[in-house]
């Protein structure tokens, strides 16, 4: 098998900070899944017995989740912005894209 | 009460003014300062394409009706811009290194450049962006009828289906006029990006400001709004689970497939950090289009009449409380949302029409293909015109059909589904090496005959395409064939229903197929270049150019890239091949970037066919399969080398140690040797210096007294003598600068020579035994040499055997190979820890009166060494052995 170069196996603290914050945002579309799909299981008007849920209580839930969620890329993104290429490539062991 | 007059006034002056707002921004662009036009937010404003006159109109018209399930098609685009790592990330870096036009181009390509999957994803894309075409005719006609009769409640005093049919030319126009000035499509229509970014914001205001007015106009607050909404129809939570999960995940699904989208999405891109704001801010841009929705929904239930048309609030409920100002910049938010989504809708598939159907059926039609003469440029305008007037007489078409009365969100998402079916070929492409054209093929027939089957024929009502029996009984009576039922699973709701069957089946089809099949070389070169597009940028394999004339590919690069364009081009790659002729060579590099230039005006497809019709062949031979292989291998060469040149260097890095310690060690020795060297040469000379002292100052010296000390500084100086011969014999021997003398002889006369020397003056005479010694022995060697060993090896055994009756037995023995001599005496045995020592300088074992140099045995090894034998000693039972091993 072809072997790549071996990518160091502990990374100094900056980079390493990178790294997980290249996981964050992976993980945030999942986490907005997550969260905007919970309305599924809330009380409906057919509900037998069970008060359902207001509508002004699921606009604040639906639009708060939304709020989050492009505060959090946003700030991701802010994180990333300067180191984001060299990093993303070095993760991925690439050269970058001749311009 | 505006006018229908002033209305159709407005919407001149507002085209206009996009028009001139395109030709500033061309103009600006094509003096090299149009930078800003290409910025972060420009791309996000752009991406706004995907709110359409549904959103501004049907998504109230969709709270209106069934409460908060309108909000899942703008969360399934949401979440995949907020996830472009996983997807878009990767589309967009493949659509700028292959210079992709569209999603037919796109899915073609990487199934090696197959034209039939072209034209399958063309139709399959024209037939389900047609209704979403009708919704925005349908919109526009609305809002037009609603001004002169603003209940909405009846036709009013326009002909609906007459003034669709003038919508749908004015759009044609618009498109026409705006999209096929330029043939390029990675020029990139400047022009029009600037333009839709301004509808973007007119759209944006337009909407925000009827909502706002709603909010604190109509409802006076926010508190106010919230209690309302809660006692509204829709103020309970009604959603059905089902239709929440599959619109959310259709939603992104189409967001990524729709031709419009991935126009702006990934041709129009101009950098990839682009993208990385708008993964935020295009969210914004979602959340605040439908942050009022429900309120002006809310409002619009009631304030209206009851048998209202919900889709219309968005201009009902301002003329209702005569707002006439912001009706009219509502009418205008509205008209933006459909002529964008027109435009760029209607130019990303003529686009593709004109390049995956027009042109490969124009070249076959032309016979002799590429090399024909004309302009193909005014072909390809020409037909991407004619399929401009095309698709939208299909949108009227179907509005026509249709009736022009269902609801937009229920048209809106037929056409989502349609488009939806792109995701497999286009997902498994991207990252999935297995798939194959089969498979594609496969799965997208498949679900697009779901599609068409479960939703679309369905959405013309019954009794139109599909007779009601069909739709209630199935197919000749056939129960689980039945449209909205499949599989005899009944009771889902009809979109769920579709979205489930045509996507699940579409993706087994698709790996089912693509398991099944073999791809061909292109496929495969594709599929690798694709699915490693961030490992390598390159491109895997080439043309191979020799058939190819420089001046063809001239001719035929003029004919689609325009004259000035072409010579750029190739004046530019001859410079880069450093010639200065004006044609340069038909490198495979070069036909590569002719190619890729030109499938950015016609399609790789057709690029690729042209280029092959003048090269002669399919491009990818077996040579560059094995080109390609090579490469790997190569790789794996490179990297095994790398792993010896790092065990090599380990290797000499240990080398270096060891030579180093021996350095240090050897630096040691000689250290020690000149301080024992200085040490033997002062004893001497001290007890010279002395005597010659006395001899100097003692005038009253006796005679014998004289006598006795000059001969104690002669012994002496014989002494310094013998002791630099040996230093300097021992240096030469070391040196290698020896000349030996060889000679033929027999042992034992060189042995008896010794003995006899030694004997000869010995005050102490040893018992020497050569009985046992073979005379038969001859030896070629340096005879006078080896004689000075057996005389360093008798005198030491004279001098130090303390034995009372001291005896040496010499023996010798010869085998094959070499002759073994053994001296054994019968004195004490050399202590074990000083074994080491024995044939080192200087080092005197046994000799406690200090007579020796201690140089005699290391003369002896290093005279052993040169004579190509070697000495050792063995400790014997009852004294010393030294055997020498000669070469025989």
């Amino acid at each position: 098998m072809q072997r790549l170069p071996a990518a160091p196996v502990f990374l100094e603290r900056r980079s390493y900070r990178q790294r997980r914050m290249m996981d964050a945002i992976r993980l945030l579309p999942l986490v907005g899944l997550l969260l905007w799909l919970l309305p599924t299981l809330w009380a409906t008007s057919d509900g037998a017995g069970v008060e359902p849920v207001r509508m002004s209580q699921a606009i604040v839930y639906v639009f708060g989740v939304w709020i989050c969620l492009i505060l959090c890329a946003g700030s991701l993104w802010h994180y990333l912005k300067d180191s984001s290429e060299n990093a993303v490539d070095a993760e991925l062991g690439v050269k970058a894209e001749p311009k | 009460m505006a006018s229908i007059n002033l209305l159709i006034a407005v919407c001149l002056t507002y085209v206009a003014f996009l028009f001139l707002v395109a030709f500033a921004a061309e103009r600006a662009a094509a003096r090299g300062r149009g930078n800003w036009l290409r910025s972060p937010l420009v791309y996000t404003l752009s991406l706004s394409i995907y709110c359409t006159a549904w959103t501004f109109y049907g998504a109230v018209g969709y709270a209106a009706r069934s409460g908060m399930e309108f909000i899942t098609i703008y969360l399934g685009p949401s979440l995949v811009m907020i996830g472009w790592w996983w997807f878009l990330r990767k589309l967009v870096r493949v659509g700028r290194t292959q210079r992709v036009t569209s999603v037919a181009d796109l899915i073609s390509s990487r199934y090696g450049k197959s034209n039939v999957l072209a034209i399958v994803v063309t139709i399959m894309a024209v037939i389900g962006v047609t209704p979403y075409i009708a919704l925005q005719l349908q919109s526009v006609t609305l809002s037009l009828s609603i001004f002169s009769d603003p209940t909405g409640t009846t036709d009013g005093g326009i002909n609906l289906v007459s003034a669709g049919f003038w919508v749908a030319l004015g759009l044609a126009l618009f498109t026409v006029l705006f999209g096929t000035r330029n043939l390029n499509v990675n020029e990139r229509h400047n022009g029009i990006v600037i333009a839709i970014a301004v509808e973007a914001v007119v759209k944006l205001v337009a909407l925000l400001a009827v909502g706002i007015f709603v909010v604190w106009g109509v409802a006076g607050g926010i508190s106010e709004m919230m209690v309302r909404i809660d006692n509204s129809d829709i103020g309970q939570w009604q959603v059905d689970g089902s239709r929440w999960t599959a619109l959310t995940v259709l939603s992104g699904a189409a967001f990524l497939c729709l031709p419009r989208m991935f126009q702006v999405l990934v041709v129009e891109n101009d950098d990839e950090r682009h993208l990385h704001i708008a993964s935020w801010a295009f969210p914004i841009y979602l959340m605040m289009m439908s942050l009022f929705v429900v309120p002006i929904a809310v409002v619009g239930l009631d304030l209206l009449p009851e048998n209202s048309n919900p889709d219309l609030f968005v201009l009902t409920v301002p003329l209702s409380q005569g707002q006439g100002g912001l009706a009219i910049l509502s009418f205008l938010g509205g008209f933006s949302s459909a002529t964008s989504m027109v435009i760029v809708a209607t130019l990303a598939l003529s686009t593709m029409v004109s390049n995956h159907v027009v042109m490969p059926i124009w070249l076959s039609f032309q016979g002799q293909g590429a090399t024909v003469s004309g302009d193909v440029r005014n072909v390809v305008i020409f037909a991407r015109r004619v399929s401009i007037l095309v698709i939208i007489a299909l949108g009227y078409l179907y509005y026509r059909v249709s009736g022009g009365s269902g609801a937009l969100a229920a048209i809106g998402l037929i056409s989502f589904i349609g488009v939806a079916q792109f995701l497999p070929a286009m997902i498994g492409g991207i990252f999935w090496r297995g798939a194959t054209r089969v498979g594609a093929l496969t799965g997208l027939l498949v679900g697009f005959a779901i599609w068409i089957y479960t939703s679309l024929l369905p959405s013309f009502g019954a009794d139109v395409v599909l007779s009601s029996t069909l739709l209630e009984q199935g197919p000749f009576g056939i129960e689980w064939l039945r449209p909205q039922a499949l599989f005899g699973i009944k009771g889902i709701d009809p979109t769920v229903h579709a979205v489930l069957w045509s996507l699940l089946l579409n993706t087994s089809g698709f790996i089912f197929g693509s398991l099944v099949s073999f791809p061909k070389p292109l496929e495969r070169l594709q599929g690798a270049q694709f699915v490693n597009v961030f490992a390598n940028s390159g491109h895997a394999y080439g043309w191979s150019g020799s058939a190819a004339q420089s001046e063809d590919l001239m001719v035929m690069a003029q004919r689609i890239l325009g004259g000035a364009e072409a010579q750029k081009l190739f004046r530019r790659e001859a410079q880069i091949q450093g010639h200065d002729r004006y044609l340069p060579e038909p490198t495979p590099d070069f036909l590569q970037r002719v190619e890729r230039e030109m499938s950015a005006s016609v399609g790789a497809a057709t690029a690729h066919a042209m280029i092959s019709q003048l090269v002669g062949g399919a491009s990818v031979s077996v040579q560059d399969l094995m080109a390609v292989a090579d490469e790997s291998a190569q790789m794996l060469e490179y990297s095994n080398q790398l792993e010896a040149k790092s065990s090599e260097l380990l290797d000499a890095a240990r080398q270096l140690r060891d030579v180093n310690a021996k350095l240090t060690q050897i630096s040691v020795q000689k250290d020690a040797f000149l301080s024992q060297i200085s040490h033997e040469l002062r004893t001497p000379m001290t007890s010279i210096r002395s005597f010659s002292e006395i001899l100097r100052d003692g005038h009253e010296l006796k005679a014998s007294e004289q006598t006795k000390y000059a001969s104690i500084i002669h012994v002496e100086a014989i002494r310094l003598t013998r002791l630099l011969d040996d230093l300097l014999d021992l240096s030469v021997l070391e040196n290698g600068q020896v000349s030996l003398n060889t000679e033929t002889g027999s042992l034992a006369d060189v042995i008896g020579h010794a003995v006899t020397t030694t004997q000869a003056g010995a005050i102490k005479q040893i018992k020497i035994d050569v009985s046992g010694l073979d005379t038969s022995i001859e030896l070629d060697t340096d005879l006078d040499r080896l004689a000075q060993v057996f005389i360093n090896l008798i005198s030491n055994a004279q001098k130090y055997c303390k034995s009372s009756e001291p005896k040496l037995l010499i023996k010798a023995t010869k085998t094959d190979n070499e002759v073994c001599i053994f001296l054994t005496d019968n004195g004490l045995p050399i202590p074990v820890e000083t074994h080491a020592l024995i044939f080192e300088k200087f080092s005197r074992i046994n000799d406690q009166d200090g007579s020796g140099a201690g140089l005699g045995l290391t003369i002896c090894r290093e005279i052993m060494i040169r004579l190509g034998g070697e000495i050792d000693y063995v400790p014997a039972s009852t004294g010393n052995r030294f055997v020498l091993r000669l070469p025989a």
